[in-house]
């Protein structure tokens, strides 16, 4: 019986080990991780069918919102231009909107306040697991995208930003159905002042239904792409092409 | 499958099986499930820890950040790794906060190394792992519900009784249980009710919990299903009952684990295969 327990147990540590080493060699193969990474497109189908169109995130009382939002990511561009922006309390920025569009736009801080306003007491999710609760005002991008006369080719909306990684630019994207979502806007401000620098000055991304890496701090120029997999590393974003999924709704 | 029920013993005709006896135990879908879990729910663990390690703090309510109070933490201070539970911090150096990895380099992830999918450092890829075994845990759990009320196991094996729930009943088998008394012949084909009790309350309390917890994390679910929001109070604390959960899993597979190795492993192992257990013989033991 002895020899029974201790042979059991040997299986089960030896199983355990091959189990470990087992996982990682798996890991780093291509053809398991993209069986794996199959599971994302459940995600955007299951998930469009359960919050697509209209649904909105929830939106919150001032009593609900954190003392402190955490500032994560890119705290302040390196780039000569942008700093140059910044001293200048961004009265020089505009944001370029282009691509497949009818009008290329290049917008001012004062040209965005004329557009459609939507203020928002939203949560945003960190992918790493954290929350934060704050108030988001800035135009629509549906209703920027259509004084740009959006092309009816365009399927993606791609944000350039300001910031990099070690000499890599951050960029993300989104679809249609983010990108005409009423929620979805340009934050020029937070929490009822002008966005601060930390939090990605003069224009973040909103984008409720999707985790932090997706809403694009420091925005210099939006394009309206028919595909996003010949852009950078092909996978839509920074992090996208770092193994984080496209769609982050989950 | 065979679908004979579990009362017929075989080798015996229709006579009622005695200790000894080799009967149909287990149905497929049961056995089929129980494997499909075996993997899900290891995978789902070490993903999950890789992924808590992103953000090793817990918080209650809507929002919870690094400025804000955590209820339950990993870190680390120095050399010195800790968990805290509230005001209470224990010393986990070389385990948790604070640890070597296998080429000797000092690390201050929350949980180690070998508890972790990849071993390695990366919340990308532990997503892509936890997030597609998800479905396997979720799906499997929904057919395998559906599957037991049609083939009756639900309510021919795991229904209580009022007879079963009374206080003096459940105390007699603790008892028997502290003992190691386990019961034999016929008597062995019927879970007891402390069985009953853990199954019940992981099938339909602890992994549904699992779950829903899981998806209220997720900003469109909670987008299309606001109600999450309101049964779990809050994104952060949903992350909290995730995690309270798991170790509520754990714990049930690790008595699950030991039971078996104390009531004849290899014989509850091919019954959980095959399908086919032999009943213990009688001792004498029992009143």
């Amino acid at each position: 019986m002895i020899g029974r327990r201790s042979l059991i147990g040997g299986l089960t540590l030896g199983t355990g080990g091959l189990l470990l080493s087992g996982c990682d060699r798996l890991n780093a193969s291509p053809g398991f991780r993209g069986l794996l990474q199959g599971a994302e497109q459940l995600h955007y189908r299951s998930q469009r069918l359960v919050a697509g169109g209209g649904a909105l995130a929830r939106e919150y009382g001032r009593a609900d919102m954190s003392p402190l939002f955490r500032v994560n990511g890119n705290v302040r561009p390196k780039s000569p231009d942008y700093l140059a922006y910044a001293l200048g309390n961004f009265a020089d920025w505009r944001l370029v909107v282009d691509g497949l569009v009818a009008r290329p736009l290049r917008l001012s801080l004062s040209d965005l306040s004329g557009f459609p306003q939507r203020a928002q007491i939203t949560r945003h999710d960190c992918v790493e697991g954290w929350s934060a609760i704050g108030k988001w005002q800035g135009p629509q991008l549906g209703a920027i995208l259509r004084a740009a006369g959006l092309s009816s080719r365009a399927n993606f909306l791609v944000f350039h930003c300001a910031d990099d990684f070690g000499g890599v630019p951050y960029y993300e994207s989104i679809d249609l159905n983010d990108a005409f979502h009423p929620q979805t806007i340009l934050a020029v401000l937070m929490n009822d002042h002008r966005l601060p620098v930390p939090h990605g000055a003069p224009v973040r991304l909103r984008v409720e239904r999707q985790l932090g890496y997706k809403h694009a701090k420091f925005v210099m120029r939006i394009e309206a792409r028919d595909r996003i997999d010949n852009l950078h590393l092909g996978r839509g974003g920074y992090w996208e092409d770092r193994g984080y999924a496209w769609y982050a709704g989950i | 499958m065979a679908s004979a029920t579990t009362q017929q013993a075989t080798g015996r005709g229709a006579a009622a099986p005695a200790g000894g006896d080799l009967v149909d135990r287990h149905r497929l879908a049961t056995r089929l499930w129980h494997w499909i879990n075996v993997v899900a729910l290891v995978v789902m663990l070490m993903s999950g820890l890789m992924i808590f390690n992103a953000h090793p703090r817990l918080y209650w309510g809507h929002y919870g950040a690094n400025p804000d109070p955590a209820w339950f933490e990993i870190g680390s201070r120095g050399e010195q790794g800790f968990a805290r539970l509230g005001s209470l911090k224990v010393p986990t150096t070389g385990v948790l906060g604070v640890w070597r990895d296998p080429e000797g380099r000092i690390q201050r992830r929350a949980f180690p190394h070998w508890a972790t999918i990849p071993s390695s450092y990366s919340l990308a890829d532990a997503r892509i792992w936890h997030l597609a075994f998800a479905w396997l845990l979720a799906v499997g759990l929904l057919v395998f519900m559906i599957a037991s009320l049609v083939n009756r196991h639900f309510r021919r094996d795991l229904a209580i009784s009022r007879h079963e729930i009374r206080p003096g009943h459940i105390w007699h088998d603790i008892k028997e249980h502290a003992r190691l008394r386990f019961p034999t012949g016929e008597a062995a084909l019927r879970y007891g009710i402390l069985q009953k009790l853990s199954y019940v309350g992981v099938i339909f309390v602890l992994l549904p919990l699992m779950i829903l917890t899981g998806l209220t994390m997720s900003p469109a679910m909670v987008s299309g299903w606001a109600w999450l929001l309101d049964l779990f109070g809050g994104r952060q604390s949903a992350r909290s009952l995730h995690f309270i959960a798991t170790a509520a899993l754990v714990a049930f597979v690790v008595v699950h684990i030991v039971m078996v190795l104390l009531s004849g492993p290899l014989n509850q192992i091919r019954a959980m295969v095959s399908g086919r257990y032999r009943l213990p013989p009688d001792k004498g033991l029992r009143p």
